[in-house]
């Protein structure tokens, strides 16, 4: 794998969603000169006659225009219609019966008269080449992937072999251009001469595009052969063990995304369990709250989902820092040195807060949408691909990690935290508002869960029970890695969620929890005070 | 001296359980003997809530006994009445026999449903009523006997103890929402047809059931009252206030915690045996964590650490559970909540501790009174 490259086109990833809006202003402007072309060429596809159609069609094909393919598909299907009143006006019909404008895409309802535009069948393969053309040629490195992909699933002829050899030669785009090499390959391994059969097996080791698999055991097992016999099953082998190996590498992504989910949420505990030494129960409330801060501000601003979400880390963190910091203040400020009974207090909390969420939000799940820069997946290879907002995720929880870090230890609020919890008394003797620095340590917890819960809003809906479903996990987050130790929080998250993902496989999801609480009980045994105890006189 | 000990240097004691006998005596007679249309007339539907409300009593004594008087906070507790529950329901499903919606001579409908063909191992034994009642015992039993000798044995102790019995609880619920657990999955165990030969909705079966659980509760307290006045119960309140203590003086803190752990579990067990036929459901939402934590909060708002304070707590806040979800269901939550913060905000001896409270302001106020008439008089 190129891991040198990755995180680059990762970083161009983000750098290019965020200028998105921009180039979309000047993409506009440049299709607007030519929508005049656009409805001039498509109506001399209605008019023009069966003969001189396909002309018309080759025509149109030299219009940059985004309506172009959608126009030549529906051509194709047989859906593109004239009006039989206005001759100039073209009609596509939708798969729910309605009509559209073919040059805008406007509803047009259904009562029209319309009359068909037929197509020949030597003008149906023009068509179909001149998409998979345009596709091919598109901007979009994964709309040329997956052209690449359906033309393999369709199989090969002499036409796309001409079509992918030209895309070939200027193809700058890895993914795309191993898998144009395994088409070719895939073609020649239709070929007569044996010597071509070969070279292609050849050039196939460690294809992973799915049909390779299944010529390759043709030729196994059909070949005439015995030398591209065996080539093609010493072939298979290898495409088998790196498929293998993909696939580890998948269940380790997984596991890490669920990790950096019980990060997200474990470190805001990290905080207030495991520095301040409070429970907190709500704290699944205050990952809820967060949520439903991000599901707000997209409905306060329901035309920038682009841009929500960098409303929504800040507003999550000051939401629930501040119901964080009024709880601090009136209920666990009285409860301190009594954990059992904060416990209780705290779990109350959390019982009316998820009774107000379903009074004021209704007790149904709400959506929030994902912004486009963070849907969709990072193709590394056709055996592996990546969800982006996982991704995006995983780095989040990561920042967020370095951040929390970077506070307790840089900064004075950090220094007055980790004096209080280690000594109060002798924190207050040398000027430390200890009242004030317990409110702030609770809030920054408290934010940090808002923030958790603005992540989680992305993978799942949000709900009154949001929450609760990740308390008991990142209690056991925290206690597996050490109570006060981030570090322990880090590892604790990420080794709990990937060993999950293993165990789902062979064990499915609710057994893989069930076992992994039991091994967790059992770890405790060992070893009481997690991966990373606290050493010295702090530790009792 | 055996009474001395147990009943009358205890007075609040002596109170809730006179009370619960005259319930057991009053309440069948009421319903069975007083006609429908008088006032005093007991509905078999209040029989049913107050045996249930007494299985939670029951249930509530087990809790308080760990807690108050060991402080072992358990929020798994739910787990060990449920055990006793599923055990006590394999019995009633098993009773229901060729009778299901099925009609299969042994196995019970949710089995044929996934096409089993022959009855698990663990399912053997449960047609036989003393196999059912001895596994009401034992099951909850050794699962304490085995958790609670992994967790004390390392010291496991105060809120890390709550967690994990927290996710005791929450992984035995996720195990049992599994169809292939063989318990019913998602459904539980329903439909009961029939208790040791007698309709299980019949009123005759309700009233028995009812006493049943009312001599239970009995026993039980009288049970639990007789650990904590005995040698055992006095070395359980100092591993409470003194753990390390207690250790140091020579005592087995573990072993003292284990058993007193154990018992509390068959407790709760034996309350679940007796719920579900009252209710005529097991399912695994009996698991939820939030059920166990709620029958903590009963024992918090009774007074912990006095027994009889855990009978009046789960009967008060059962009470006000069924007054509000009738009458709102939405607030019932706010109501819980608000119990929750309130009592250990401001009433950390619960009801009983205020009942207390109030009574001391007010001799001490009579005292003053009394000393002013005299002061008066001197005068």
């Amino acid at each position: 794998m190129n891991t040198t490259g990755q995180p680059r086109t990762h970083i161009g990833r983000l750098f290019l969603s965020l200028l998105l809006p921009l180039l979309l202003c000047v993409c506009t402007t440049a299709y607007a000169q030519n929508e005049e072309a656009l409805a001039e060429q498509a109506r001399a596809i209605a008019q023009a006659s069966l003969m001189k159609r396909d002309d018309a069609i080759d025509a149109l094909t030299q219009v940059a225009h985004p309506r172009v393919p959608v126009i030549l598909s529906a051509l194709l299907e047989g859906n593109l219609y004239s009006d039989d009143e206005d001759e100039n006006r073209i009609l596509i019909e939708r798969a729910d019966g309605s009509l559209e404008n073919a040059l805008t895409g406007e509803s047009l309802g259904t009562d029209i008269d319309t009359k068909r535009i037929p197509v020949t069948t030597r003008m149906r393969t023009q068509i179909r080449n001149i998409l998979a053309r345009l596709n091919l040629d598109s901007e979009n490195t994964q709309t040329r992937y997956e052209a690449v992909q359906r033309m393999i699933k369709e199989g090969i002829d002499e036409n796309n072999v001409e079509l992918l050899k030209a895309r070939g030669e200027v193809e700058d785009a890895r993914l795309v251009n191993e898998t144009i090499e395994s088409a070719l390959a895939l073609y020649d391994l239709q070929s007569d001469n044996e010597r071509v059969r070969l070279s292609a097996i050849k050039s196939l080791r460690g294809s992973l595009v799915g049909e390779t698999r299944n010529e390759l055991r043709r030729l196994r097992d059909y070949d005439p052969v015995p030398a591209v016999q065996e080539a093609a099953a010493e072939a298979l082998e290898s495409i088998q063990t790196k498929l293998e190996f993909y696939k580890l590498v998948e269940s380790i992504f997984f596991g890490l995304s669920l990790g950096s989910v019980l990060l997200l949420a474990a470190i805001g505990l990290a905080i207030t369990f495991g520095v301040m030494g409070v429970i907190n129960m709500a704290h699944g409330e205050l990952m809820m709250i967060g949520a439903y801060t991000t599901w707000v501000i997209q409905q306060l601003f329901p035309d920038q989902i682009a841009w929500s979400l960098a409303m929504a880390v800040p507003a999550a963190f000051l939401v629930s820092g501040l119901v964080g910091i009024a709880i601090e203040r009136g209920v666990i400020r009285f409860l301190y040195g009594r954990p059992l009974e904060t416990l209780l207090a705290t779990f109350g909390l959390s019982l009316i807060l998820q009774q107000a969420a379903r009074t004021i939000f209704s007790p149904l799940n709400r959506s929030v949408e994902l912004p486009v820069w963070m849907s969709g997946s990072l193709q590394l290879n056709p055996a592996l691909s990546l969800t982006l907002n996982r991704l995006y995720i995983l780095a989040f929880g990561l920042i967020v990690f370095f951040l929390l870090m970077a506070i307790l230890k840089r900064t004075s609020l950090g220094l007055k935290v980790r004096a209080v919890s280690q000594n109060r008394s002798m924190a207050r003797a040398v000027g430390v508002r200890a009242s004030w620095v317990d409110a702030m340590t609770f809030g920054l917890g408290s934010g940090i869960a808002g923030v958790a819960g603005v992540a989680l809003s992305q993978l799942t809906n949000v709900g009154p029970n949001l929450g609760q479903a990740y308390i008991i996990d990142s209690f056991m987050v925290v206690v597996f890695g050490g109570v006060g130790n981030l570090w322990g929080t880090l590892v604790g998250a990420m080794g709990l969620g990937v060993i999950n993902k293993f165990m789902e496989p062979w064990a499915g999801a609710v057994l893989a929890k069930v076992l992994v609480l039991v091994m967790l009980i059992l770890f405790i045994q060992k070893r009481p005070k997690g991966l990373f105890p606290q050493k010295g006189r702090a530790a009792e | 001296m055996l009474t001395q000990r147990l009943l009358l240097s205890d007075r609040g004691g002596m109170i809730v359980l006179g009370l619960i006998v005259l319930m057991a005596i009053v309440v069948p007679v009421c319903n069975l003997l007083v006609p429908s249309d008088s006032a005093f007339h007991v509905s078999t539907y209040t029989v049913t809530l107050l045996g249930k409300f007494l299985c939670f009593a029951l249930l509530a004594l087990s809790v308080d006994l760990i807690w108050g008087y060991a402080g072992i906070l358990s929020l798994g507790h739910g787990a060990f009445f449920a055990l006793g529950g599923y055990a006590m329901g394999m019995y009633l499903m098993r009773q229901i026999g060729d009778r299901g919606e099925y009609g299969h001579p042994v196995l019970p409908d949710f089995m044929v449903f996934l096409n089993w063909d022959s009855l698990p191992w663990y399912w053997q034994g449960f047609d036989m009523f003393w196999f059912a009642a001895l596994m009401v015992l034992l099951v909850p039993g050794l699962l304490a006997l085995v958790f609670g000798w992994l967790a004390f044995r390392s010291r496991v102790t105060g809120v890390y103890f709550a967690i994990i019995t927290q996710a005791l609880t929450y992984a035995l619920m996720l195990a049992f929402f599994r169809n292939e657990m063989g318990f019913g999955g998602n459904n539980g165990l329903t439909d009961f047809k029939d208790i040791l030969g007698f309709s299980i909705t019949a009123k005759g079966t309700r009233i028995s059931l009812f006493v049943a659980s009312a001599l239970m509760l009995i026993l039980g307290y009288l049970a639990c009252r007789y650990i904590v006045t005995s040698r055992m119960g006095r070395v359980i309140v100092s591993i409470r206030d003194a753990e390390s203590r207690t250790r140091f003086c020579g005592y087995k803190v573990e072993s003292y915690k284990l058993w007193l752990f154990v018992f509390s579990s068959m407790l709760a067990g034996i309350a679940g045996a007796l719920y579900v036929p009252q209710v005529g459901i097991i399912n695994p939402g009996e698991f939820s964590p939030l059920n166990s934590i709620e029958f903590v909060v009963w024992v918090a708002a009774g007074g912990r650490g006095t027994l009889f304070g855990a009978i009046v707590g789960a009967f008060s806040v059962n009470y006000a559970k069924t007054l509000f979800t009738t009458w709102s269901p939405e607030s019932w939550l706010f109501v819980l909540g608000a119990l929750f913060v309130i009592v250990t905000l401001i009433l950390p001896q619960g009801l009983v501790g205020l009942f207390d409270k109030l009574k001391r302001e007010k001799k001490t106020e009579s005292d003053n009174s009394e000393e002013s008439t005299e002061s008066k008089e001197a005068l």
